[in-house]
């Protein structure tokens, strides 16, 4: 497997490459075994009638969802999108430009589903489809993290991500699923999260996190699990109980919970806030794990749901939480349903709940990096744009340097990790590195221009993908941080002795 | 897909994990370590070690957060900590630590 050697080295993030035809032609992430595929109801492998099949199910999407319909036939190939895309803008492959992607599909729709196709298929690009159709198929909607930047340049307003997500519904349906989400989907219906983490396991893992929390503060400072009658439950990707630096925002999280003086609970059940059924473009096991998060806030008995750091799983609970698993009327009614917490961070800070010591963060020169999802997918407060003002916000309230990178690569046009929409698996880290390069590009800028030495981020795919990815473009794996990380370092809990005799602290908060 | 030791087969996964995890034992783990150019030493053991024994508690591998903090007490903070982790396992402690001690891939997002 190629580790991404030849990386592009980009002056700008957005140079437009050479064309290299076919260089990420044949690219296949690893098959779900049918074990896996069994627990998400698609067959196991590829059926011996995968075409008409899947020719069926193409019909069915385009009936049940009328905008892929109009996506599939609104097409004008004006060429807005093409060099959108960080897959395209890493790897030079014109099949990743958006409107070459998407045309892998439009193409056989065309041929099946259009007049003209039936009739005159060279005449309009349709073609059949075949097995080679097909893993062509499997290969670039590998190479798609559904981040929907390309939408956003759209005249037509196409949303691409729906494409790529119809076409791996296609695939599941003819029994040939990817192993990294749908084995994910998988643990998440068996244990409640993606990790597989039990609740014994997971109960252990807060018990020493809040010794670690009673050594670093000298207060006891909780991470309540299955608490009945709490306010709150929060609902954080399970990455945070596990890697770093997400374990960090949790801590954070815990902090502010803390000083804001909330009873709060983490659930066992729901102890997931990825939805993965989102990737694979699959209504019925996307709406079977929110469900999981409505059981269970009926069951603990509690009045608000509040989302960890965690890109698609904000744009699931804010933008579908509600037909999916709704209604939440037993909620109390006069907070966000459901809230993301930095809404609930900034929200104290404006009360003025919170103290904090900024020069703790003082060793770090700080950009921030938009998440597709939140960026593109939902909101945050109540003012246009709060998806993009309120994590900065919280970032300028907890930090003295801050530094944004080019206007072309954030907000709305901010460019994927390159790991998003199922990607975040090692037998695409060449592709993930590729594709990483031109954030890399842009932050690069900034660290020209700005000494900026960190990252921050809100979703666990991008934490995870960066800490990978960083080193091979000349940054420690720990140059991307957690913004409640940066919380948790600069607050000062009530009653906590500040410890400023102690010199040089870590990144981390940490006293050695 | 197999590992061959001491004309033995042991299968695994595409990316090297094993199937079956009864078939674990220390010249699997050093076999599993060769076709990662890692040379297991003392340090690597005790890492190997206590991802067994927090496993065979929890039946999942611990947060590297978990594993430095153990591995400090042991070993002493110039050791416990994330950097030395990556010397030891390149490939991060959590995965390729937990290949060698036989465990499953932790998945997610991380």
């Amino acid at each position: 497997m190629a580790d991404g050697d030849d990386l592009p080295r980009m002056d700008f993030p957005l140079d437009i490459p050479c064309l290299k035809a076919g260089a990420m032609e044949g690219l296949h992430p690893f098959l779900a075994a049918p074990e896996h595929q069994a627990k998400l109801g698609f067959p196991g492998e590829l059926l011996p009638d995968w075409k008409e099949r899947a020719l069926e199910k193409m019909a069915e999407l385009a009936e049940r969802n009328r905008a892929f319909q109009v996506y599939l036939d609104a097409c004008v190939k004006c060429g807005a999108c093409t060099d959108k895309c960080h897959y395209f803008l890493g790897t030079g492959d014109p099949k990743n430009m958006p409107v070459a992607r998407q045309d892998l599909l439009r193409s056989v729709y065309r041929r099946y589903f259009t007049f003209a196709g039936k009739y005159f298929p060279k005449l309009v690009g349709a073609r059949d489809l075949t097995e080679d159709v097909l893993h062509e198929w499997y290969s670039y909607y590998h190479q798609c993290s559904e981040c929907r930047r390309c939408s956003v340049f759209c005249p037509y307003g196409i949303d691409t991500a729906e494409i790529t997500m119809a076409a791996r519904e296609i695939m599941d349906s003819v029994g040939m699923g990817q192993k990294y989400s749908n084995e994910i989907i998988g643990k998440v219906k068996d244990i409640g999260n993606n990790l597989g983490l039990n609740p014994k396991a997971l109960r252990a893992t807060l018990e020493d996190l809040e010794e670690d929390l009673e050594d670093e503060t000298g207060i006891s400072v909780r991470l309540p699990l299955d608490e009945k009658g709490a306010d709150i439950m929060l609902i954080t990707p399970s990455a945070d109980f596990f890697a770093e630096p997400h374990i960090d925002g949790l801590l954070g999280y815990a902090k502010v919970f803390h000083e804001a003086g909330v009873s709060w609970t983490l659930s066992s059940y729901a102890s997931e806030a990825a939805n993965f059924g989102l990737f694979i473009g699959s209504y019925e096991n996307m709406r079977e794990i929110a469900l999981r998060i409505r059981k269970a806030a009926q069951d603990l008995g509690v009045k608000r749901i509040v989302f960890g750091e965690c890109g698609h799983a904000w744009r699931v609970a804010y933008s579908f939480l509600n037909t999916l698993a709704g209604p939440f009327d037993f909620l109390d009614q006069k907070y966000p349903i459901p809230q993301h917490i930095l809404e609930f961070t900034w929200g104290e800070i404006q009360k003025g709940t919170l103290r904090f010591d900024k020069s703790k963060n003082d060793h770090i020169r700080l950009t921030f990096h938009d998440s597709c999802n939140v960026a593109r997918a939902s909101r945050m407060g109540d003012e246009p744009g709060g998806q993009f003002e309120i994590p900065r916000n919280v970032i300028r309230a907890v930090c003295n340097n801050y530094f944004d990178m080019d206007r072309d690569t954030t907000h709305e046009s901010t460019l994927c990790c390159g790991g998003g929409g199922g990607l975040l698996t090692d037998d695409l880290m060449e592709l993930r590195k590729k594709g990483a390069s031109p954030r890399m590009a842009a932050l690069q800028q900034v660290s020209e221009d700005h000494g900026v030495t960190h990252m921050a981020a809100i979703c666990a795919i991008c934490k995870t993908q960066f800490s990978k990815v960083m080193p091979a473009f000349g940054y420690e794996m720990d140059s991307v941080l957690s913004v409640h990380q940066l919380v948790s370092s600069a607050i000062v809990l009530t009653g906590q002795e500040t410890g400023d005799d102690e010199e040089g602290a870590d990144p981390r908060g940490e006293t050695a | 897909m197999s590992y061959q030791v001491n004309g033995h087969t042991v299968e695994h996964d595409e990316e090297g994990y094993i199937t079956n995890l009864a078939d674990w034992n220390k010249e699997l783990a050093l076999e599993i370590a060769r076709t990662e150019n890692i040379e297991m030493d003392d340090e690597r053991w005790e890492v190997v070690n206590f991802l067994r024994d927090y496993y065979e508690e929890y039946q999942i591998a611990p947060a590297v957060r978990v594993l430095i903090k153990a591995i400090k007490k042991s070993m002493g903070p110039e050791k416990g900590n994330n950097k030395y982790m990556y010397e030891l396992f390149p490939y991060g402690p959590a995965k390729q630590a937990c290949k060698i001690a036989g465990l499953p891939k932790p998945t997610g997002c991380v």
